[in-house]
């Protein structure tokens, strides 16, 4: 990843994406729905109310005693058999993975959905060595077929509309007619997972919720891929964040209600998989080794700072994103990170480093159209904000990776300026009164006024302000 | 419903766009307040709220800022603010930005004096209006930080529904942000610029003959957009299209 040519690549790729008619239609109509769909689960406002206090507590309970926690789990897991693994980076999370199914023979592994090895970008390292993943949730495996990666964390392929995915099958899949038929699409990915899922060697999944009380790993999912993918093969790896462990079996449920009400409008989802550990004697089913992998990758740095730690209450529902008026407009792609939309411009930075993705925070109007929706009550705009604040003059060292990179020598004038004209009456004064005279005879092709006027005419000074006119019509006398 | 004995005076916060593009809009607001029987104080010291500063990551520039606004308004009287995102700003981010700092108390109760412009003329003063204009359509733009941070999402609607031949075509995207939000205008330009043509083809799609919002950036933005795409609306900012209604305008 490089850093300096990841920062320019957000206003470049919204560039090309605002260009293209097609994904901006398909992102349009795919999020219009979603946000329908979730107003009305949401509808009874009380019900929500409560229902997500609850939810963000349980979150910011787990956040709260993270460590303590994380021993809890893995000693549970251990009990119940789970063999557990931790890893700083990406990098040793890979290297552990590759390292189980070596160890185990594994040639071939089936996926079910999971934004972390997304993250560590774990198929391409084990292509690198030799193993085949499939992915088998139907997004996924469309993007996979397509070689991209998701632009959204709960539809990967939202971005695609349906003569799109008919076009990439037919090239992709041996014998594949085209076809626009969706349950003819649906039944051709089915015959092609069917025999991934049947002949792997190995199984990979994520983890929603991992309870530290009982050392359950709670994934859900809607396709019945995950449950393929953990039952099927004799291995299953699960690959998760730190930050998903919940205290206790109680706090899984209001996150059950809150998570696909706010992602996709369901009610629940179709299966909810608890595992609980490998295949025990005399049972008929179940892998005969699980792991899990739990991953940092800069987690602890964000849960360090107790203000930027509400990030990590995340739930992965997408419901920033589908409400965002920026991601709905780009998609996901321009993110560049695996984490677009509002939760991405908060959480990227944080775990890249604020020199690689600085302009990302900065990708926002602060509408709080995110804050308004997010199940967990995760103040985005806010801590973007704080992160703005953090990428000009950081505020707690060590905080936030590439902290001050931000600052450019005009930037800090123009805001000096900005600030000798507001914080003094007489310089006010004296400052707007040449700004109204000079004002207007700018021309629009001035920095700055250029990016305005590209689609807007030239705001006019009036010829008398607000302080003038008070004072004519007698309002300034206290 | 009022949140407050009705009192004799107020301070009026004018924002610095509406001081410097938009003054009509302040001096409206204050004859609004004026007609209720309200004195009106309009404090020559104040400047800017300092969101601008804030929202671009210059917290230390925006404290110096705000704190010009706690010393310009030394009173007890409640500063009405005709913008809801000036008022979100004060209401909600000053007591955070001077937590830990020797303004923090006067920080706090001067947030809790302050009231968005037809939030008091609903809530504290419960006006009446009589509509002397003649039959005209429109649509509302609520600006973001009305809704959302100053909490702001009724009043103004009652407001206008109020007047007897004004017409409110409801925009059914009305939430969504216009694309403005301060320098992200001209940092991701691309991006507002989509997202303002989205908001004016929006309010095209009424059919109504003026959009009416309380906040100037906004009207800055969509306005500006509509007036260089030669649009059919106009752009109006609450307090001026209410006081023209009930001078038969």
């Amino acid at each position: 990843m490089v850093a300096e040519t990841k920062k320019l690549e957000f206003g470049a790729k919204a560039h090309v994406a605002l260009n293209d008619p097609k994904l901006r239609a398909n992102f349009r109509r795919a999020m219009d729905g979603l946000m329908t769909k979730r107003a009305a689960q949401f509808a009874d406002v009380a019900e929500w109310t409560s229902l997500r206090a609850r939810g963000a507590a349980v979150r910011a309970n787990a956040l709260a005693k993270l460590p303590e926690l994380l021993e809890q789990l893995e000693a549970n897991c251990r009990k119940n058999g789970i063999q557990v693994h931790w890893a700083e980076t990406t990098a040793e999370a890979n290297a552990i993975v590759l390292g189980i199914l070596e160890a185990a023979g594994a040639k071939t592994v089936i996926k079910g959905k999971s934004m972390v090895t997304e993250e560590m970008h774990l198929n391409a390292h084990l292509e690198k060595h030799g193993i085949t993943p499939v992915e088998s949730d139907l997004g996924e495996y469309i993007i996979q077929l397509a070689g991209e990666a998701p632009s959204h964390i709960v539809m990967p392929c939202i971005h695609k509309n349906k003569a799109e995915i008919a076009e990439l099958f037919h090239d992709k899949i041996a014998g594949q007619a085209y076809t626009e038929n969706v349950d003819e699409l649906t039944a051709a990915a089915r015959a092609a997972l069917r025999g991934a899922f049947a002949g792997a060697d190995a199984g990979i999944s994520g983890v929603n919720f991992a309870v530290a009380e009982t050392g359950t790993l709670v994934l859900i999912e809607n396709e019945g891929n995950g449950r393929l993918s953990t039952t099927l093969p004799p291995l299953h790896i699960a690959v998760t964040g730190i930050e998903k462990v919940l205290e206790k079996l109680d706090d899984v449920p209001p996150l059950l209600s809150l998570l696909p009400r706010s992602a996709t409008g369901q009610p629940i989802t179709t299966y909810v998989n608890m595992i609980s550990s490998p295949r025990k004697e005399g049972e008929k089913d179940g892998p005969k080794a699980v792991h899990l992998v739990l991953l940092d990758n800069g987690r602890s740095r964000v849960h360090g700072d107790t203000e930027l730690r509400d990030t990590l209450r995340c739930i992965r529902c997408a419901a920033c994103m589908n409400h965002c008026p920026v991601y709905t407009r780009v998609g996901g792609h321009t993110y560049s990170f695996t984490y677009p939309g509002p939760i991405g411009k908060l959480l990227t930075p944080q775990l890249e480093g604020l020199d690689c993705a600085g302009d990302q925070p900065h990708a926002s109007t602060l509408c709080r159209a995110c804050a308004d929706v997010c199940p967990v009550k995760i103040p985005i705009p806010d801590l973007l904000v704080r992160l703005r604040t953090e990428s000009v003059r950081p505020t707690s060292p060590g905080a936030v990776k590439g902290a001050g990179s931000a600052t450019s020598a005009t930037e800090t004038l123009g805001w000096k300026g900005w600030t000798l004209l507001y914080a003094s009456p007489l310089v006010y004064r004296i400052g707007t009164r040449m700004l109204g005279w000079f004002g207007n005879l700018m021309p629009s092709s001035a920095p700055m006024l250029k990016q305005w006027t590209s689609v807007r005419t030239k705001p006019k000074f009036a010829p008398k302000s607000l302080h003038e006119l008070a004072r004519e019509k007698g309002f300034c006398d206290e | 419903m009022s949140k407050q004995p009705r009192p004799e005076s107020v301070y009026f916060f004018g924002t610095c766009l509406i001081d410097l593009f938009y003054p009509a809009a302040g001096l409206a607001g204050m004859e609004l307040l004026k007609r209720e029987g309200l004195k009106v104080v309009f404090p020559p010291k104040q400047t800017c709220c300092g969101q601008p500063a804030r929202n671009n990551g210059y917290q230390d520039e925006a404290r110096k800022v705000a704190r010009l606004q706690l010393d310009s308004f030394p009173g007890d009287w409640p500063i009405v603010v005709p913008s809801g995102s000036c008022a979100g700003m004060m209401k909600t981010h000053y007591p955070e930005m001077f937590e830990g700092t020797p303004d923090h108390d006067r920080a706090q109760a001067f947030s809790a004096r302050v009231f968005e412009l037809t939030e008091f003329l609903v809530d504290v003063l419960g006006v009446k209006l009589e509509d002397k204009g003649q039959p005209v359509t429109i649509t509302w733009h609520p600006s973001c930080h009305s809704q959302r941070e100053a909490g702001v999402v009724e009043q103004p609607k009652s407001l206008l529904r109020q007047l007897s031949n004004v017409t409110l075509i409801e925009n059914p995207r009305e939430k969504e942000c216009c694309g403005f939000g301060g320098a992200f205008a001209v940092r991701q330009a691309e991006i507002s610029a989509a997202m303002v043509t989205d908001k004016v083809a929006s309010i095209e799609e009424t059919g109504a003959t003026s959009v009416v919002s309380g906040d100037c950036g906004c009207l800055m933005n969509i306005t500006g957009a509509a007036e260089k795409a030669k649009k059919g609306f106009k752009g109006r900012h609450i307090a001026e299209f209410i006081l023209e209604r009930c001078h038969g305008g």
